[in-house]
């Protein structure tokens, strides 16, 4: 945020450009995503645990089942979505130039949605035995 | 980027230790904050000694003592004496309180009393913080009832119920003991209500008298006057009335997402 002119009342400082109207729907996503991580955490450690030693084909057998295929891309999707939600109030907590604040917002939008879609696209790959 | 380190002209620097006061059998250490406006140099910390038998059992008592008999030159707010006025809010040894209800006897035992201003604010002099954007943030909530509906020839009446829901909101005596604890407001004062403005807005939105709540939650929607806290509960641990700022903005949180879902 750009520093308000010191010739401004304290009153109106305060007010700047007023109330956004948002910021309820990250909240509530954060929490909705934190739950459902939560509820995923025991299945995914359980399949991780069935996947380690094994090679390819095995997790290729393994990842073939439709369920397990979905509870892993559900955990990516939540945590990637968590991730960013979390970085970005991060960087609005501690990043006050305007500019910088907003490459790096974008930037932590970009990498999560990269993280998102390579991890999911390896599952669907190992899934589909390709 | 936040700043974690005092500007060069913020820095402490060694201060002025004062002899102790002749005569006096038992005396208590306090370091005091001093800076002035005036003399263009950095803050430093001035060591006292306090004749316990000599003053009340107060921080404040102390304070009051040292620019009775010593230096008259310190300077900080006070009033009431007894934790109504909130004029006396300062950081006692690391933590932020009221002096007047803050017993030296309660500080670290047997050490030295660390006096500061409350943290993070700009300093008009000594322990005496620039409260002005605090006072606004609670200007811009709009603390009075507002109502479209004629005023009744007698009063606006309220349950017993409904009154008892301001409870833990209405003491609020506005020391900013709260706000100046939180990082949140440290990091981000010029955009954050901070705690002590959002526990005043929970009162107004949950008087049940008010006929403006949805308007009051309107403006307080936004990724920084609002969301902002992360539930640190410094605010909490500081308030020297015992009142729980985060869990009023908790409540105000779950009325947005009510709202909306």
């Amino acid at each position: 945020m750009s520093r308000p002119s010191s010739m401004r009342t304290p009153l109106g400082r305060v007010r700047n450009l007023g109330s956004s109207h948002s910021g309820t729907t990250d909240f509530w996503r954060q929490r909705l995503t934190a739950v459902a991580m939560t509820l995923l955490i025991v299945p995914v450690i359980v399949i991780v645990l069935m996947l380690i030693g094994r090679n390819q084909a095995g997790a290729a057998q393994i990842l073939g089942s439709l369920p397990i295929a979905i509870i892993l891309a559900l955990f990516i999707i939540a945590s990637a979505w968590h991730m960013k939600i979390g970085m970005q109030i991060i960087i609005e907590d501690y990043i006050h130039n305007e500019k910088l604040k907003l490459a790096s917002v974008m930037a932590n939008n970009f990498f999560c949605i990269a993280v998102a879609l390579a991890s999911i696209y390896a599952i669907l790959k190992l899934s589909s035995g390709v | 980027m936040a700043e974690f380190t005092l500007p060069k002209n913020s820095k402490i620097t060694g201060g002025k230790a004062w002899p102790k006061p002749a005569g006096a059998t038992e005396t208590r250490e306090f370091r005091v904050y001093r800076w002035n406006p005036d003399d263009g140099k950095n803050p430093s910390v001035d060591t006292y000694h306090v004749d316990i038998n000599d003053c009340g059992p107060m921080v404040l008592d102390g304070l009051i003592w040292i620019k009775n008999h010593i230096d008259p030159t310190l300077t900080f707010r006070r009033s009431c004496r007894e934790g109504v006025c909130g004029s006396c809010a300062m950081n006692i040894d690391g933590q932020n309180t009221l002096a007047c209800t803050k017993s030296m006897h309660d500080v670290a035992s047997g050490g030295a009393v660390k006096v500061n201003p409350l943290p993070h604010q700009p300093v008009v002099k000594d322990l005496v913080p620039d409260l002005t954007n605090f006072y606004a943030q609670y200007a811009s909530i709009e603390p009075w009832l507002k109502t479209t509906t004629p005023t009744p020839q007698k009063e606006w009446k309220q349950s017993h119920e409904d009154r008892e829901k301001l409870d833990g909101l209405y003491e609020c005596i506005l020391c900013a003991c709260c706000s100046t604890s939180c990082p949140s407001y440290w990091w981000n004062s010029e955009r954050f209500l901070g705690p002590a403005a959002l526990l005043q807005a929970t009162r107004w939105v949950k008087d049940s008298r008010d006929e403006a709540t949805g308007e009051r939650l309107d403006d307080l929607e936004d990724p920084f006057r609002l969301y902002r806290c992360h539930t640190i509960m410094n605010c909490a641990k500081a308030c020297p009335k015992g009142l729980n700022p985060s869990e009023a903005i908790a409540e105000l949180k779950l009325k947005m997402v009510e709202r909306q879902i």
